[in-house]
C-alpha cells in the first residue's frame, strides 16, 4: 500500500527527524477513532492526510501533538518514543484551523513567545521573530493584534510562532480551512515554500484534496480509522487502490465492467487491466472525466471505437467544462474537456466519445459495487468537486 | 453584462431615486422609543432632579454649595467609607467565589443541563434581595436562628463577640449572597470566550498550566474580571433594601442615610441635603462604571 518517498533532502539543508506512528488506537465512547494507525513520515517530508470528517486524521495529528492520549500504540520521533510525553515536552509546534493567535498579544509577540518560554534572551527573541515574520512576509505586520490582521496573515504569523521554537515536527490541523478560496491557494504555496525552506518534517491535515496533492509529498488517505492508501498525488490521483480513494480523490464515473483474462470490457470497450491482479467477473470501472474525450476535438488516432451520445449538461469550471453526456439507456457519463473545446458542444448536441486506455482502473472489490444488471441502474456518476 | 443593464434601469447615474420612485422614511429608530423613554424617565430624569436638587436651596431659593457642604460631616464621611468598604469587600469576595463558579460552568458543556440549571438559579439569585433575604439570613443565623441555636448546642457561638449579622460585617455576608451569582452572571461570557486553541498552542509551544494562565488566560481574563469586580461594587454601593431591612437604627452607609434624610423630619434649609448623598453616590458610582467601559472594550475585543 505504502511507496517509498526520497524526500529526505529539501530546503536549505536543516534536516528534518523522522516520525513513526505505530499502530495508534483511539476510542472515544465506545467508538474507534483511530483502529491500529500506521504511518512513517521521512526526515524532511510532508505528509498530507486526507479523508472525511471523522474519517480520525484530526485524531491522528492530536496525538502526535500529545494533545489526547492513545489508548494504544506508539509516537516515536527521531527514534524516541514520546507516547508518554506531554505535549509541552515533545517539541512540536502546531497550527490550528484558526483563532489560535494569542489575542492581547501582537504578531511578534505571539512569535516569540514559545521563545520566550525557553528563557531566550529578549535580544535574541526579538531577532527570531523578527525572521520568523520576514519569512512568511508579514515583517510590516509585526506590531499589529490578530484583531487587526486578516484571517490569511493570522495564519501565517501562526505558522511563523510553530517555526520560530525550531521544532522537531510541524503539525498543521487543517490552517486553510477558515479562509476564503484565493487566500487558501496563495498560503497553500506560502505554506510549502517555507516548509521546504526550514526543512522540517510536517504532518498536514486537511479533507481539501486539492490542498492535500498540492503541497504533500505524499498523501495518505483515511477512512474510519485507517489509511486506505498512502502514495505520491500523482499515484493516488491516477491509480487509486481502492473505490473509496478514486471516489474520494477526485471526480470519477463509476462504470460496470466485465472482468475476463487480463482485460475488461468497459461500455463495449475492451481495456487492458491496470492491476491484473483483479479476478474474473463484474466488476466496476473507475474513470476519470478527463479519460473522456469527444470526437473532433483531438486527432488521436490511438483512440478506441468512439461511444455516441447526447451532451445534456456542461458546466463551466473555467479553464475547463464538465460535460455530462448521455449514452442512452439512462446511461450518462461525465467528461472534461478545456474550455475552448467544451464551448462547441453545447447542450443537445450528438456527440461522439472516446475513452482512454490508459486510464482506467477496474476495482477489485465487485462485490462490494452493484453488479452491472441493466445498465440504467448500475451506472453512476460519483464525485467531489475539486 | 445582463446585471450592468439591471443596473442601470434601476438607478440614474446620479445615484438619486428613480423618477417616481418613494423614498422611505427611515424608521428603524422607532424601535428604541420605549427603551429611550423607560430610561429618559426613570432614569436619567431622578438623575437631573438629584444633580439640580444638590446645588439648590431647600425653600425653593437659588443656587447653593451648602448641601455639598454639609457632606463634610463625620458621620456622613462615615457612612461613605462604610459604603464604600461593604461594596469593595462584598465585590471581591463575589468576584473571586463567582469567578471560580463561572470559571468551572465554562468548562462543562455549554448546552448541558447542570449549566442551563446554575445559570438560571443564578439569574434568580443575583435578583434576591430586600426583605426577604434579611428574613433568610436573620432565621438561619440571626441571634435565634437555627443554625445559630444548633451550633450553640454543640458549643460554638458565633456571636461571642457580640451580634455582628446587623452590623457591617453581617452586611457583607449578606451581600454576598447575591454578589456571587451576579459574577457568574456577568463573568461567564468572558470565560467563554477564551478558546481551547489557546491552551492548546501554549502547550504546543512548551507551556505549562502556569505559563498558560500567566502568559494567557490570566492576562485576557484580567480586564473582564476587574470589570465585573466594579460592576459589583456598584451593585453593592447602591443597594438599599437588605441593609435597611438588616439594619434598623442609624445610617452606617449612604443609602440607609439618605432614607433617613427622606424619612425623617429634616432642618430648615437643609431639604435637598439628600439629595446632595445621592449626588455624592452617582459620582461614585460614575467613575465606577467609566472604569467598567473601558475594561469591558478591552476584553470586547479580544474575547469576542
Amino acid at each position: 500500500m505504502t511507496e517509498a518517498v526520497g524526500v529526505a533532502t529539501l530546503g536549505t539543508g536543516r534536516a528534518g527527524v523522522q516520525v513513526r506512528l505505530e499502530d495508534l488506537r483511539r476510542r472515544y465512547a465506545g467508538v474507534s477513532a483511530l483502529d491500529g494507525f500506521s504511518l512513517t513520515l521521512e526526515p524532511g517530508e510532508l505528509i498530507a492526510l486526507l479523508g472525511p470528517s471523522g474519517c480520525g486524521k484530526t485524531t491522528a495529528l492530536r496525538l502526535v501533538a500529545g494533545l489526547e492520549d492513545a489508548d494504544g500504540g506508539q509516537v516515536v520521533v527521531d527514534g524516541k518514543d514520546v507516547t508518554g510525553l506531554p505535549a509541552n515536552k515533545r517539541d512540536m509546534g502546531m497550527v490550528f484551523q484558526a483563532y489560535s493567535l494569542f489575542p492581547h498579544m501582537t504578531a511578534r509577540q505571539n512569535v516569540a513567545f514559545g521563545l520566550r518560554l525557553r528563557g531566550v534572551k529578549s535580544s535574541e527573541r526579538k531577532q527570531r521573530a523578527g525572521d520568523m515574520l520576514d519569512l512568511v512576509g508579514l515583517s510590516a505586520q509585526a506590531d499589529r493584534y490578530a484583531h487587526q490582521m486578516s484571517g490569511g496573515q493570522q495564519q501565517r504569523v501562526a505558522l511563523a510562532r510553530a517555526l520560530a521554537i525550531r521544532p522537531k515536527v510541524l503539525l498543521l490541523d487543517e490552517p486553510l480551512s477558515a479562509l476564503d478560496a484565493k487566500v487558501r491557494a496563495q498560503l497553500r504555496d506560502e505554506i510549502r515554500r517555507v516548509q521546504l525552506e526550514v526543512g522540517t518534517t510536517t504532518l498536514f491535515v486537511t479533507h481539501d484534496q486539492e490542498e492535500a496533492l498540492a503541497i504533500a509529498d505524499r498523501v495518505g488517505v483515511m477512512r474510519a480509522g485507517h489509511l486506505e492508501q498512502l502514495d505520491a498525488p500523482g499515484t493516488v490521483y491516477s491509480r487509486p487502490q481502492t473505490p473509496f480513494v478514486a471516489e474520494f480523490v477526485g471526480l470519477s464515473n463509476r462504470i460496470p465492467a466485465m472482468v475476463s483474462g487480463k482485460t475488461a470490457e468497459v461500455l463495449g470497450v475492451h481495456l487492458p487491466l491496470v492491476d491484473e491482479t483483479t479476478s474474473d467477473g463484474p466488476a466496476i470501472a473507475i474513470v476519470r472525466p478527463e479519460a473522456f474525450t469527444l470526437a473532433g476535438t483531438i486527432g488521436d488516432t490511438s483512440l478506441d471505437a468512439p461511444l455516441a451520445g447526447t451532451v445534456i449538461a456542461t458546466a463551466f469550471l473555467g479553464a475547463v467544462s464538465r460535460i455530462t453526456v448521455d449514452l442512452g439507456g439512462g446511461l450518462t457519463v461525465m467528461a472534461q474537456l478545456p474550455t475552448s473545446e467544451a464551448s462547441a458542444y453545447p447542450a443537445g448536441t450528438a456527440a461522439l466519445l472516446h475513452l482512454r486506455t490508459d486510464a482506467v482502473l477496474v476495482t477489485r472489490e465487485a462485490a462490494v459495487v452493484p453488479a452491472p444488471g441493466p445498465a440504467a441502474a448500475a451506472v453512476e456518476n460519483v464525485g467531489r468537486a475539486g | 453584462m445582463a446585471l450592468d443593464l439591471a443596473e442601470a434601469t434601476s438607478t440614474p447615474a446620479d445615484g438619486r431615486p428613480a423618477k417616481g420612485g418613494r423614498r422611505r422614511l427611515p424608521l428603524a429608530w422607532l424601535g428604541g422609543v420605549p427603551f429611550i423613554g423607560y430610561v429618559s424617565i426613570f432614569l436619567l430624569l431622578p438623575t437631573a432632579i438629584v444633580i439640580f436638587g444638590a446645588f439648590l436651596k431647600g425653600n425653593g431659593g437659588g443656587f447653593t454649595l451648602d448641601n455639598l457642604k454639609s457632606l463634610n460631616q463625620d458621620y456622613v464621611r462615615s457612612a461613605f467609607e462604610n459604603s464604600v468598604i461593604l461594596s469593595a469587600a462584598s465585590a471581591l469576595i463575589g468576584a473571586v467565589v463567582g469567578g471560580v463558579f463561572a470559571y468551572v460552568i465554562a468548562t462543562g458543556r455549554r448546552d448541558g443541563t447542570m449549566r442551563r440549571i446554575v445559570t438560571s438559579a443564578c439569574g434568580v439569585l443575583a435578583q434576591f434581595g430586600g426583605v426577604t433575604l434579611a428574613f433568610a439570613f436573620i432565621a438561619t443565623i440571626g441571634g435565634a436562628g437555627f443554625i445559630t441555636v444548633f451550633l450553640a448546642n454543640h458549643g460554638i457561638d458565633i456571636y461571642s463577640d457580640g451580634v455582628w449579622l446587623y452590623k457591617l460585617n453581617g452586611l457583607v455576608l449578606v451581600y454576598t449572597y447575591f454578589q456571587i451569582p451576579l459574577m457568574v452572571l456577568v463573568f461567564l461570557p468572558a470565560v467563554d470566550g477564551i478558546r481551547p486553541q489557546w491552551r492548546e498552542a501554549a502547550e504546543s509551544l512548551g507551556g505549562t498550566t502556569w505559563h498558560y494562565w500567566r502568559h494567557v488566560a490570566g492576562p485576557l481574563l484580567f480586564p473582564a474580571f476587574i470589570g465585573s469586580a466594579l460592576l459589583l461594587f456598584a451593585n453593592a454601593f447602591s443597594a438599599y433594601a437588605t441593609a435597611a431591612a438588616l439594619v434598623s437604627q442609624g445610617g452606617i452607609i449612604v443609602p440607609l442615610q439618605i432614607g433617613n434624610s427622606l424619612s425623617s423630619e429634616v432642618i430648615v434649609g437643609q431639604q435637598n441635603y439628600g439629595k446632595a448623598l445621592a449626588f455624592g453616590m452617582i459620582v461614585v458610582v460614575a467613575i465606577v462604571m467609566a472604569l467598567y467601559v473601558v475594561l469591558q472594550r478591552r476584553t470586547t475585543k479580544w474575547l469576542k
